[in-house]
Protein backbone atom coordinates (compact mmCIF):
# COMPACT_ATOMS: atom_id res chain seq x y z
CA UNK A 1 0.00 0.00 0.00
CA UNK A 2 2.64 2.34 0.94
CA UNK A 3 4.42 2.47 -1.88
CA UNK A 4 0.86 3.80 -4.40
CA UNK A 5 0.92 7.13 -2.61
CA UNK A 6 2.92 10.01 -1.81
CA UNK A 7 4.54 10.34 1.86
CA UNK A 8 2.33 12.25 4.48
CA UNK A 9 2.44 12.90 7.94
CA UNK A 10 -1.67 12.23 8.04
CA UNK A 11 -2.37 8.79 9.35
CA UNK A 12 -5.40 6.22 8.53
CA UNK A 13 -4.61 5.45 4.93
CA UNK A 14 -3.97 1.96 4.66
CA UNK A 15 -7.44 2.03 6.52
CA UNK A 16 -9.54 4.33 4.97
CA UNK A 17 -8.95 3.31 1.68
CA UNK A 18 -8.65 -0.52 2.42
CA UNK A 19 -12.13 0.09 4.01
CA UNK A 20 -14.06 2.41 1.06
CA UNK A 21 -12.24 0.24 -1.94
CA UNK A 22 -13.32 -2.90 0.05
CA UNK A 23 -16.92 -1.96 -0.20
CA UNK A 24 -16.90 -0.16 -2.97
CA UNK A 25 -16.46 -3.30 -4.48
CA UNK A 26 -18.79 -5.63 -2.51
CA UNK A 27 -21.67 -3.14 -3.38
CA UNK A 28 -20.78 -2.12 -6.27
CA UNK A 29 -18.45 -3.32 -8.25
CA UNK A 30 -18.90 -6.66 -8.19
CA UNK A 31 -22.31 -7.01 -8.16
CA UNK A 32 -22.23 -4.70 -12.16
CA UNK A 33 -19.58 -7.07 -13.01
CA UNK A 34 -22.09 -10.20 -12.44
CA UNK A 35 -24.62 -8.22 -14.72
CA UNK A 36 -22.69 -8.21 -17.59
CA UNK A 37 -21.23 -11.80 -17.21
CA UNK A 38 -24.46 -12.97 -16.85
CA UNK A 39 -25.74 -10.61 -20.35
CA UNK A 40 -22.83 -12.20 -21.76
CA UNK A 41 -24.02 -16.21 -21.29
CA UNK A 42 -26.32 -15.32 -24.13
CA UNK A 43 -24.74 -15.83 -27.33
CA UNK A 44 -24.23 -12.54 -30.00
CA UNK A 45 -27.08 -13.40 -32.43
CA UNK A 46 -29.17 -14.34 -29.04
CA UNK A 47 -27.86 -10.94 -26.99
CA UNK A 48 -28.90 -9.07 -30.41
CA UNK A 49 -31.99 -10.63 -30.53
CA UNK A 50 -33.20 -9.46 -27.27
CA UNK A 51 -31.79 -6.13 -27.88
CA UNK A 52 -32.96 -5.32 -30.69
CA UNK A 53 -36.11 -6.63 -30.66
CA UNK A 54 -39.09 -4.36 -31.94
CA UNK A 55 -40.44 -4.21 -28.35
CA UNK A 56 -37.26 -3.20 -26.82
CA UNK A 57 -36.76 -0.56 -29.60
CA UNK A 58 -40.15 0.84 -28.94
CA UNK A 59 -38.91 0.93 -25.60
CA UNK A 60 -35.60 3.02 -26.10
CA UNK A 61 -37.25 5.27 -28.20
CA UNK A 62 -39.73 6.28 -25.43
CA UNK A 63 -37.29 6.12 -22.56
CA UNK A 64 -34.43 8.59 -24.54
CA UNK A 65 -37.34 10.59 -26.28
CA UNK A 66 -39.55 11.59 -23.26
CA UNK A 67 -35.92 12.04 -21.34
CA UNK A 68 -35.12 14.63 -23.79
CA UNK A 69 -38.30 16.62 -23.89
CA UNK A 70 -38.50 16.35 -20.47
CA UNK A 71 -35.03 17.52 -20.11
CA UNK A 72 -35.06 20.09 -22.47
CA UNK A 73 -38.29 21.44 -21.08
CA UNK A 74 -36.14 22.00 -17.48
CA UNK A 75 -33.48 23.70 -19.30
CA UNK A 76 -35.82 26.44 -20.48
CA UNK A 77 -37.89 26.80 -17.58
CA UNK A 78 -35.10 25.64 -15.24
CA UNK A 79 -32.87 28.79 -16.41
CA UNK A 80 -35.60 30.99 -16.17
CA UNK A 81 -35.90 29.34 -12.17
CA UNK A 82 -32.51 30.00 -11.66
CA UNK A 83 -32.28 33.80 -13.24
CA UNK A 84 -35.22 34.69 -10.66
CA UNK A 85 -33.78 33.07 -8.17
CA UNK A 86 -30.59 34.81 -8.34
CA UNK A 87 -31.09 38.37 -10.15
CA UNK A 88 -34.59 39.33 -8.60
CA UNK A 89 -36.01 40.12 -5.54
CA UNK A 90 -39.96 39.28 -4.40
CA UNK A 91 -42.18 37.53 -2.13
CA UNK A 92 -41.36 34.13 -0.41
CA UNK A 93 -38.05 33.53 -2.47
CA UNK A 94 -36.45 31.79 0.00
CA UNK A 95 -39.40 28.87 0.00
CA UNK A 96 -39.41 29.01 -3.56
CA UNK A 97 -35.90 28.27 -3.62
CA UNK A 98 -35.94 25.32 -0.52
CA UNK A 99 -38.79 23.51 -2.77
CA UNK A 100 -36.63 23.17 -5.64
CA UNK A 101 -35.37 20.43 -4.21
CA UNK A 102 -38.75 18.56 -3.80
CA UNK A 103 -37.86 16.54 -6.51
CA UNK A 104 -34.75 14.75 -4.73
CA UNK A 105 -36.98 14.08 -1.50
CA UNK A 106 -39.74 12.88 -2.46
CA UNK A 107 -39.93 9.74 -3.20
CA UNK A 108 -41.15 8.38 -7.28
CA UNK A 109 -43.77 6.29 -5.77
CA UNK A 110 -45.68 9.37 -4.32
CA UNK A 111 -44.86 11.99 -6.98
CA UNK A 112 -45.82 9.21 -9.63
CA UNK A 113 -49.49 8.82 -7.87
CA UNK A 114 -49.66 12.39 -6.97
CA UNK A 115 -49.24 13.49 -10.77
CA UNK A 116 -51.70 10.38 -12.25
CA UNK A 117 -54.34 12.09 -10.32
CA UNK A 118 -53.61 15.19 -11.10
CA UNK A 119 -53.11 14.04 -15.15
CA UNK A 120 -55.97 11.78 -15.26
CA UNK A 121 -59.26 12.78 -17.57
CA UNK A 122 -60.75 13.88 -13.96
CA UNK A 123 -58.38 15.44 -12.15
CA UNK A 124 -57.34 19.05 -11.67
CA UNK A 125 -55.35 19.55 -14.99
CA UNK A 126 -56.42 16.53 -16.48
CA UNK A 127 -60.54 17.92 -16.73
CA UNK A 128 -59.03 21.14 -18.44
CA UNK A 129 -56.73 19.29 -21.07
CA UNK A 130 -60.06 16.74 -22.18
CA UNK A 131 -62.28 19.16 -24.09
CA UNK A 132 -58.71 20.02 -26.23
CA UNK A 133 -58.52 15.89 -26.86
CA UNK A 134 -55.03 15.60 -25.27
CA UNK A 135 -54.68 12.76 -22.94
CA UNK A 136 -51.46 12.91 -20.47
CA UNK A 137 -52.12 10.16 -17.98
CA UNK A 138 -51.85 6.70 -19.87
CA UNK A 139 -49.88 8.29 -22.69
CA UNK A 140 -47.09 9.22 -23.70
CA UNK A 141 -47.03 12.76 -22.54
CA UNK A 142 -47.81 11.35 -19.35
CA UNK A 143 -44.30 10.18 -19.25
CA UNK A 144 -42.98 13.26 -20.19
CA UNK A 145 -44.51 15.53 -17.40
CA UNK A 146 -42.95 12.54 -14.85
CA UNK A 147 -39.37 12.78 -16.07
CA UNK A 148 -39.79 16.57 -16.19
CA UNK A 149 -40.82 16.26 -12.70
CA UNK A 150 -37.63 14.16 -11.37
CA UNK A 151 -34.98 16.40 -13.35
CA UNK A 152 -36.39 19.62 -12.47
CA UNK A 153 -34.02 20.83 -9.90
CA UNK A 154 -30.46 19.78 -12.05
CA UNK A 155 -30.44 22.76 -14.10
CA UNK A 156 -31.47 25.02 -11.71
CA UNK A 157 -29.06 24.00 -9.32
CA UNK A 158 -26.37 23.46 -11.78
CA UNK A 159 -26.94 27.28 -13.08
CA UNK A 160 -27.69 29.10 -10.00
CA UNK A 161 -24.20 28.89 -8.57
CA UNK A 162 -22.30 30.04 -11.73
CA UNK A 163 -24.64 33.03 -12.17
CA UNK A 164 -24.36 34.16 -8.68
CA UNK A 165 -20.15 34.31 -9.23
CA UNK A 166 -20.65 35.86 -12.49
CA UNK A 167 -19.13 39.62 -12.50
CA UNK A 168 -21.78 42.28 -12.77
CA UNK A 169 -18.50 44.45 -14.23
CA UNK A 170 -19.05 42.23 -17.35
CA UNK A 171 -22.29 43.39 -18.07
CA UNK A 172 -21.60 46.95 -16.93
CA UNK A 173 -18.60 47.06 -19.07
CA UNK A 174 -21.03 46.05 -22.06
CA UNK A 175 -23.77 48.20 -21.24
CA UNK A 176 -21.80 51.52 -21.05
CA UNK A 177 -20.07 50.41 -24.20
CA UNK A 178 -23.66 50.66 -25.84
CA UNK A 179 -24.53 47.32 -25.97
CA UNK A 180 -28.43 46.76 -25.25
CA UNK A 181 -29.70 44.14 -22.53
CA UNK A 182 -30.72 41.48 -24.98
CA UNK A 183 -27.33 41.59 -27.10
CA UNK A 184 -25.25 41.38 -23.53
CA UNK A 185 -27.62 38.67 -22.53
CA UNK A 186 -26.68 36.96 -25.98
CA UNK A 187 -23.32 37.24 -26.66
CA UNK A 188 -22.02 37.98 -22.64
CA UNK A 189 -24.18 35.81 -20.41
CA UNK A 190 -25.24 33.07 -22.53
CA UNK A 191 -21.88 31.63 -23.20
CA UNK A 192 -21.12 32.22 -19.80
CA UNK A 193 -23.57 30.21 -18.94
CA UNK A 194 -23.33 27.45 -21.30
CA UNK A 195 -21.01 24.96 -19.91
CA UNK A 196 -23.72 24.88 -16.77
CA UNK A 197 -26.57 24.61 -18.37
CA UNK A 198 -25.87 21.41 -20.50
CA UNK A 199 -24.21 19.80 -17.58
CA UNK A 200 -27.94 20.29 -16.01
CA UNK A 201 -29.00 19.08 -19.75
CA UNK A 202 -27.40 16.76 -19.52
CA UNK A 203 -27.79 15.49 -15.55
CA UNK A 204 -31.42 15.92 -16.08
CA UNK A 205 -31.54 13.38 -19.07
CA UNK A 206 -29.71 10.81 -17.44
CA UNK A 207 -31.65 10.73 -14.07
CA UNK A 208 -34.85 10.53 -16.28
CA UNK A 209 -33.74 7.75 -19.00
CA UNK A 210 -33.21 5.32 -15.70
CA UNK A 211 -36.26 6.72 -14.01
CA UNK A 212 -39.01 3.77 -13.17
CA UNK A 213 -41.29 4.48 -9.94
CA UNK A 214 -42.36 7.69 -11.22
CA UNK A 215 -43.66 6.85 -14.67
CA UNK A 216 -44.96 3.14 -14.07
CA UNK A 217 -48.16 4.76 -12.40
CA UNK A 218 -48.91 8.10 -14.89
CA UNK A 219 -47.71 5.72 -18.10
CA UNK A 220 -50.25 2.99 -18.45
CA UNK A 221 -47.77 0.44 -19.30
CA UNK A 222 -48.68 -0.68 -22.76
CA UNK A 223 -46.64 -2.34 -24.74
CA UNK A 224 -44.68 -0.52 -27.90
CA UNK A 225 -46.89 2.92 -26.41
CA UNK A 226 -45.79 3.48 -22.70
CA UNK A 227 -43.56 0.69 -22.20
CA UNK A 228 -40.25 2.34 -20.96
CA UNK A 229 -37.07 0.54 -20.55
CA UNK A 230 -36.71 -0.39 -16.96
CA UNK A 231 -40.00 -1.32 -17.01
CA UNK A 232 -39.63 -3.81 -20.00
CA UNK A 233 -36.84 -5.22 -18.04
CA UNK A 234 -38.63 -6.30 -14.92
CA UNK A 235 -41.35 -7.62 -16.93
CA UNK A 236 -38.35 -10.01 -18.29
CA UNK A 237 -37.60 -10.63 -14.70
CA UNK A 238 -40.94 -11.50 -13.66
CA UNK A 239 -40.92 -14.03 -16.46
CA UNK A 240 -37.66 -15.09 -15.25
CA UNK A 241 -35.79 -14.28 -18.34
CA UNK A 242 -32.74 -13.35 -16.57
CA UNK A 243 -30.12 -13.41 -19.55
CA UNK A 244 -32.75 -10.94 -21.31
CA UNK A 245 -33.49 -8.52 -18.53
CA UNK A 246 -29.48 -8.63 -18.02
CA UNK A 247 -29.06 -7.78 -21.95
CA UNK A 248 -31.31 -4.92 -21.97
CA UNK A 249 -29.68 -3.58 -18.36
CA UNK A 250 -26.59 -3.51 -20.56
CA UNK A 251 -27.58 -1.15 -23.15
CA UNK A 252 -29.54 0.94 -20.46
CA UNK A 253 -25.91 0.84 -18.13
CA UNK A 254 -24.40 1.88 -21.66
CA UNK A 255 -26.50 4.58 -22.42
CA UNK A 256 -26.20 6.41 -18.56
CA UNK A 257 -21.94 5.52 -19.19
CA UNK A 258 -22.12 7.57 -22.29
CA UNK A 259 -23.76 10.46 -20.04
CA UNK A 260 -21.87 10.15 -17.43
CA UNK A 261 -19.08 10.60 -19.95
CA UNK A 262 -20.70 13.50 -21.59
CA UNK A 263 -21.05 15.19 -17.86
CA UNK A 264 -17.69 14.31 -17.26
CA UNK A 265 -16.44 16.59 -19.79
CA UNK A 266 -18.94 18.88 -19.79
CA UNK A 267 -17.72 20.02 -16.03
CA UNK A 268 -14.51 20.03 -17.51
CA UNK A 269 -14.87 22.28 -19.84
CA UNK A 270 -16.47 24.27 -17.59
CA UNK A 271 -14.31 24.31 -14.60
CA UNK A 272 -11.79 25.27 -17.39
CA UNK A 273 -13.93 28.21 -18.49
CA UNK A 274 -14.38 29.34 -14.93
CA UNK A 275 -10.61 29.09 -14.06
CA UNK A 276 -9.96 30.92 -17.69
CA UNK B 1 -37.31 53.40 -16.16
CA UNK B 2 -36.44 55.37 -12.91
CA UNK B 3 -39.28 54.33 -11.04
CA UNK B 4 -38.69 50.52 -11.67
CA UNK B 5 -35.79 50.65 -9.63
CA UNK B 6 -37.81 51.60 -6.17
CA UNK B 7 -39.64 48.51 -6.33
CA UNK B 8 -36.93 46.72 -5.92
CA UNK B 9 -36.56 47.38 -2.54
CA UNK B 10 -33.94 46.99 0.11
CA UNK B 11 -30.79 46.77 -2.39
CA UNK B 12 -32.00 49.19 -5.17
CA UNK B 13 -29.59 51.60 -4.68
CA UNK B 14 -27.01 48.63 -5.15
CA UNK B 15 -28.91 47.62 -8.72
CA UNK B 16 -27.96 49.91 -11.86
CA UNK B 17 -30.46 49.75 -14.01
CA UNK B 18 -28.55 49.45 -17.32
CA UNK B 19 -27.54 45.91 -16.15
CA UNK B 20 -30.99 44.85 -14.67
CA UNK B 21 -34.06 44.19 -16.97
CA UNK B 22 -37.43 46.20 -16.94
CA UNK B 23 -39.82 45.68 -14.39
CA UNK B 24 -42.24 44.30 -17.01
CA UNK B 25 -39.73 41.87 -18.07
CA UNK B 26 -39.10 40.99 -14.28
CA UNK B 27 -42.69 40.37 -13.57
CA UNK B 28 -43.03 38.17 -16.38
CA UNK B 29 -40.43 35.84 -16.16
CA UNK B 30 -41.24 35.72 -12.08
CA UNK B 31 -44.70 34.80 -13.08
CA UNK B 32 -43.23 32.41 -15.48
CA UNK B 33 -40.86 30.49 -12.75
CA UNK B 34 -43.65 30.57 -10.01
CA UNK B 35 -46.22 29.46 -12.63
CA UNK B 36 -43.80 26.42 -13.38
CA UNK B 37 -42.77 25.80 -9.76
CA UNK B 38 -46.72 25.55 -8.97
CA UNK B 39 -47.54 23.41 -11.37
CA UNK B 40 -44.84 20.92 -11.45
CA UNK B 41 -44.12 20.87 -7.30
CA UNK B 42 -46.71 22.65 -5.45
CA UNK B 43 -50.20 20.72 -7.00
CA UNK B 44 -48.63 17.50 -6.42
CA UNK B 45 -47.50 18.18 -2.97
CA UNK B 46 -51.33 19.32 -2.44
CA UNK B 47 -53.08 16.78 -4.45
CA UNK B 48 -51.70 13.95 -1.81
CA UNK B 49 -52.84 15.47 1.75
CA UNK B 50 -55.90 16.51 -0.53
CA UNK B 51 -56.70 12.99 -1.73
CA UNK B 52 -55.19 11.41 1.60
CA UNK B 53 -58.11 13.16 3.54
CA UNK B 54 -60.52 12.74 0.87
CA UNK B 55 -62.82 10.37 2.53
CA UNK B 56 -62.71 11.59 5.72
CA UNK B 57 -59.63 11.82 9.20
CA UNK B 58 -60.86 8.22 10.20
CA UNK B 59 -60.35 6.65 6.99
CA UNK B 60 -56.99 8.16 7.54
CA UNK B 61 -55.90 7.34 10.86
CA UNK B 62 -57.40 3.70 10.00
CA UNK B 63 -55.60 3.21 7.15
CA UNK B 64 -52.47 3.89 8.76
CA UNK B 65 -53.05 1.90 12.15
CA UNK B 66 -53.92 -1.31 9.85
CA UNK B 67 -50.57 -3.83 10.61
CA UNK B 68 -49.64 -4.13 7.10
CA UNK B 69 -48.89 -0.26 6.58
CA UNK B 70 -47.27 -0.34 10.71
CA UNK B 71 -45.07 -3.02 9.26
CA UNK B 72 -44.18 -1.63 6.22
CA UNK B 73 -42.96 1.67 8.66
CA UNK B 74 -41.11 -0.54 10.70
CA UNK B 75 -38.89 -1.98 7.78
CA UNK B 76 -38.64 1.36 6.09
CA UNK B 77 -37.27 2.58 9.29
CA UNK B 78 -35.18 -0.61 9.36
CA UNK B 79 -33.77 -0.37 5.74
CA UNK B 80 -32.75 3.67 6.52
CA UNK B 81 -31.54 2.03 9.81
CA UNK B 82 -28.82 -0.48 8.73
CA UNK B 83 -27.77 1.53 5.09
CA UNK B 84 -27.17 5.00 6.60
CA UNK B 85 -25.13 4.23 8.48
CA UNK B 86 -22.86 1.91 6.58
CA UNK B 87 -22.66 4.64 4.36
CA UNK B 88 -21.88 6.91 6.17
CA UNK B 89 -18.80 5.07 7.83
CA UNK B 90 -18.05 4.40 3.86
CA UNK B 91 -18.12 8.04 2.74
CA UNK B 92 -16.03 9.34 5.66
CA UNK B 93 -13.40 6.35 4.61
CA UNK B 94 -13.62 7.55 1.23
CA UNK B 95 -13.35 10.98 1.25
CA UNK B 96 -10.38 10.67 4.14
CA UNK B 97 -8.67 8.67 1.73
CA UNK B 98 -9.25 10.76 -1.59
CA UNK B 99 -8.48 14.00 0.27
CA UNK B 100 -6.29 13.71 2.49
CA UNK B 101 -4.04 11.45 0.26
CA UNK B 102 -2.22 11.47 -2.94
CA UNK B 103 -2.48 8.06 -4.66
CA UNK B 104 -2.82 6.31 -7.90
CA UNK B 105 -6.18 5.22 -8.79
CA UNK B 106 -7.56 8.06 -6.88
CA UNK B 107 -9.90 8.52 -9.91
CA UNK B 108 -11.00 5.43 -10.45
CA UNK B 109 -12.17 4.98 -6.79
CA UNK B 110 -14.42 8.79 -7.45
CA UNK B 111 -15.85 6.76 -10.79
CA UNK B 112 -16.80 4.06 -9.06
CA UNK B 113 -18.38 6.38 -5.93
CA UNK B 114 -20.49 8.39 -8.86
CA UNK B 115 -21.63 5.16 -10.73
CA UNK B 116 -24.65 4.23 -8.83
CA UNK B 117 -26.12 7.77 -9.78
CA UNK B 118 -25.95 6.74 -13.38
CA UNK B 119 -27.22 3.29 -12.60
CA UNK B 120 -31.12 3.00 -13.39
CA UNK B 121 -33.13 1.78 -9.73
CA UNK B 122 -34.27 -1.10 -11.65
CA UNK B 123 -30.73 -2.23 -12.90
CA UNK B 124 -29.50 -1.76 -8.97
CA UNK B 125 -32.23 -4.30 -8.11
CA UNK B 126 -31.31 -6.85 -11.02
CA UNK B 127 -27.71 -6.81 -10.24
CA UNK B 128 -28.30 -8.23 -6.53
CA UNK B 129 -30.98 -10.73 -8.61
CA UNK B 130 -28.56 -12.11 -10.51
CA UNK B 131 -26.23 -12.25 -7.46
CA UNK B 132 -28.27 -14.03 -4.74
CA UNK B 133 -31.68 -15.12 -6.76
CA UNK B 134 -32.47 -18.66 -7.09
CA UNK B 135 -30.94 -19.26 -10.60
CA UNK B 136 -28.09 -16.50 -8.85
CA UNK B 137 -24.46 -17.16 -8.75
CA UNK B 138 -25.34 -17.68 -5.08
CA UNK B 139 -28.75 -18.78 -5.33
CA UNK B 140 -27.68 -22.48 -5.36
CA UNK B 141 -25.37 -21.96 -2.18
CA UNK B 142 -27.80 -19.71 -0.19
CA UNK B 143 -30.67 -22.76 -0.44
CA UNK B 144 -28.43 -25.12 1.18
CA UNK B 145 -27.67 -23.18 4.00
CA UNK B 146 -31.62 -21.99 4.11
CA UNK B 147 -30.57 -18.33 3.77
CA UNK B 148 -32.93 -15.65 1.92
CA UNK B 149 -31.16 -12.72 0.52
CA UNK B 150 -33.59 -11.91 -2.29
CA UNK B 151 -37.22 -11.30 -1.57
CA UNK B 152 -36.12 -10.78 1.88
CA UNK B 153 -34.97 -8.08 4.30
CA UNK B 154 -31.33 -8.57 3.41
CA UNK B 155 -32.03 -7.66 -0.53
CA UNK B 156 -33.96 -4.67 0.41
CA UNK B 157 -31.45 -3.65 2.86
CA UNK B 158 -28.91 -4.33 -0.42
CA UNK B 159 -31.00 -2.64 -2.72
CA UNK B 160 -31.39 0.61 -0.17
CA UNK B 161 -27.78 0.68 0.00
CA UNK B 162 -26.48 0.34 -3.36
CA UNK B 163 -28.96 3.57 -4.24
CA UNK B 164 -27.63 5.76 -1.27
CA UNK B 165 -24.22 4.83 -1.58
CA UNK B 166 -22.93 8.04 -3.13
CA UNK B 167 -24.62 10.50 -0.98
CA UNK B 168 -22.55 10.96 2.18
CA UNK B 169 -19.15 10.36 -0.01
CA UNK B 170 -20.38 13.03 -2.81
CA UNK B 171 -20.88 15.73 -0.27
CA UNK B 172 -17.97 15.04 1.96
CA UNK B 173 -15.37 14.66 -0.65
CA UNK B 174 -15.61 18.86 -1.87
CA UNK B 175 -15.70 20.09 1.16
CA UNK B 176 -12.82 17.91 2.89
CA UNK B 177 -10.31 18.77 -0.29
CA UNK B 178 -11.26 22.33 -0.25
CA UNK B 179 -10.17 22.19 3.44
CA UNK B 180 -6.75 20.63 2.77
CA UNK B 181 -4.85 18.73 5.45
CA UNK B 182 -2.91 21.76 7.30
CA UNK B 183 -5.22 21.66 10.41
CA UNK B 184 -4.72 17.73 11.11
CA UNK B 185 -1.18 18.14 10.20
CA UNK B 186 -0.64 21.08 13.17
CA UNK B 187 -2.71 18.99 15.42
CA UNK B 188 -1.04 15.59 14.63
CA UNK B 189 2.43 18.06 15.06
CA UNK B 190 1.04 19.05 18.40
CA UNK B 191 0.91 15.45 19.66
CA UNK B 192 -2.25 15.00 18.93
CA UNK B 193 -3.11 10.94 17.87
CA UNK B 194 -4.69 9.79 14.86
CA UNK B 195 -8.15 8.98 16.18
CA UNK B 196 -8.06 12.49 18.50
CA UNK B 197 -7.27 14.40 15.13
CA UNK B 198 -10.08 12.91 13.65
CA UNK B 199 -12.97 13.24 15.94
CA UNK B 200 -11.64 16.43 17.61
CA UNK B 201 -10.61 18.50 14.25
CA UNK B 202 -12.15 16.75 11.09
CA UNK B 203 -15.22 16.22 12.56
CA UNK B 204 -16.34 19.30 13.84
CA UNK B 205 -15.01 21.38 10.65
CA UNK B 206 -17.02 19.14 8.19
CA UNK B 207 -20.43 18.44 10.47
CA UNK B 208 -22.91 20.63 8.37
CA UNK B 209 -21.69 18.54 5.00
CA UNK B 210 -21.61 15.31 6.99
CA UNK B 211 -25.33 16.31 8.20
CA UNK B 212 -26.35 17.66 5.03
CA UNK B 213 -24.79 14.12 3.17
CA UNK B 214 -27.18 11.90 5.60
CA UNK B 215 -30.23 13.89 5.63
CA UNK B 216 -30.01 13.47 1.99
CA UNK B 217 -29.02 9.79 2.16
CA UNK B 218 -31.66 9.27 4.65
CA UNK B 219 -34.62 10.69 2.05
CA UNK B 220 -33.71 8.03 -0.71
CA UNK B 221 -33.61 5.46 1.61
CA UNK B 222 -36.64 5.65 3.01
CA UNK B 223 -38.39 6.48 -0.33
CA UNK B 224 -36.71 4.39 -3.01
CA UNK B 225 -39.02 2.41 -4.80
CA UNK B 226 -37.60 1.04 -8.29
CA UNK B 227 -34.71 -1.17 -6.88
CA UNK B 228 -36.72 -2.43 -3.80
CA UNK B 229 -39.04 -3.67 -6.02
CA UNK B 230 -37.27 -5.51 -8.13
CA UNK B 231 -36.21 -7.43 -4.93
CA UNK B 232 -38.74 -7.46 -2.72
CA UNK B 233 -41.25 -9.75 -3.58
CA UNK B 234 -43.73 -7.64 -2.02
CA UNK B 235 -45.02 -10.24 0.34
CA UNK B 236 -47.56 -8.44 2.41
CA UNK B 237 -46.62 -8.11 6.03
CA UNK B 238 -43.10 -9.49 5.22
CA UNK B 239 -41.46 -7.87 2.93
CA UNK B 240 -43.06 -4.06 1.92
CA UNK B 241 -41.74 -0.88 2.42
CA UNK B 242 -44.04 2.03 2.75
CA UNK B 243 -43.49 2.94 -0.83
CA UNK B 244 -44.12 -0.63 -2.12
CA UNK B 245 -47.64 -0.76 0.14
CA UNK B 246 -48.59 2.61 -1.38
CA UNK B 247 -48.24 0.92 -4.81
CA UNK B 248 -50.28 -2.16 -3.53
CA UNK B 249 -53.14 -0.25 -2.05
CA UNK B 250 -53.13 1.85 -5.24
CA UNK B 251 -53.30 -0.86 -7.92
CA UNK B 252 -56.05 -2.78 -5.73
CA UNK B 253 -58.39 1.02 -6.35
CA UNK B 254 -57.48 1.57 -1.96
CA UNK B 255 -57.17 5.91 -3.16
CA UNK B 256 -57.26 7.35 0.16
CA UNK B 257 -55.76 4.65 1.70
CA UNK B 258 -52.42 4.69 -0.81
CA UNK B 259 -52.21 8.51 -0.49
CA UNK B 260 -52.64 8.41 3.04
CA UNK B 261 -49.46 6.59 3.27
CA UNK B 262 -47.94 8.48 0.76
CA UNK B 263 -48.69 11.42 3.22
CA UNK B 264 -46.51 10.33 5.41
CA UNK B 265 -43.33 10.19 2.95
CA UNK B 266 -44.68 13.52 1.63
CA UNK B 267 -44.17 14.71 5.37
CA UNK B 268 -40.42 13.21 5.20
CA UNK B 269 -39.65 14.95 2.24
CA UNK B 270 -41.00 18.40 3.42
CA UNK B 271 -38.88 17.70 6.87
CA UNK B 272 -35.87 17.08 4.71
CA UNK B 273 -35.84 20.12 2.66
CA UNK B 274 -36.39 22.58 6.03
CA UNK B 275 -33.78 20.47 7.69
CA UNK B 276 -31.22 20.91 4.48
CA UNK B 277 -32.62 24.73 4.21
CA UNK B 278 -31.17 25.32 7.89
CA UNK B 279 -28.04 23.22 7.45
CA UNK B 280 -27.26 24.90 4.38
CA UNK B 281 -27.57 28.51 6.53
CA UNK B 282 -25.94 27.27 9.41
CA UNK B 283 -22.93 26.69 6.50
CA UNK B 284 -22.78 29.88 5.26
CA UNK B 285 -23.25 31.45 8.64
CA UNK B 286 -19.90 29.48 9.61
CA UNK B 287 -18.19 30.32 6.55
CA UNK B 288 -18.95 34.09 6.87
CA UNK B 289 -17.74 33.86 10.57
CA UNK B 290 -14.61 32.35 9.70
CA UNK B 291 -13.83 34.63 6.59
CA UNK B 292 -14.77 37.55 9.11
CA UNK B 293 -12.26 36.22 11.62
CA UNK B 294 -9.85 35.31 9.23
CA UNK B 295 -10.11 39.55 8.10
CA UNK B 296 -9.48 40.86 11.68
CA UNK B 297 -6.58 38.61 11.99
CA UNK B 298 -5.05 40.91 9.32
Amino acid sequence: MRSLRKPSVIPGFGLSLGFAAFYASLIVFIPLAALFAKAFTLTWSQFWDTVLDPQAVASYRLSLGAAFIGASINLVFGFIVAWVLVRYHFFGKKVVDALVDLPFALPTAVAGIALTTLYAPQGWIGQWLTPFNIKVAYAPLGVVVALTFIGLPFVVRTVQPVLEELEKEIEEAAASLGASRWHTFRRILLPALLPALLTGFALSFARAVGEYGSVVFISGNMPFKTEITPLLIVTKLEQYNYAGAAALAVVLLTFSFVLLLLINMLQHWSSKRAGG
Amino acid sequence: MVGTVSSLGRRATRINHAVSEPFWVQFILITIALVFLALFLVMPLVAVFKEAFSKGIEVYFASLSEPDAWHAVKLTLLAAAISVPLNVIFGVSAAWAITKFRFHGKHALITLIDLPFAVSPVVAGLIYVLLFGAQGWFGPWLADHDLKIIFAVPGIVLATIFVTFPFVARELIPLMEEQGTSYEEASLTLGAGGWQTFWRVTVPSIKWGLLYGIILCNARAMGEFGAVSVVSGHIRGQTNTLPLHIEILYNEYQFAASFAAASILAGLALVTLVVKSFLEWQHTRDRERAARAALQEI
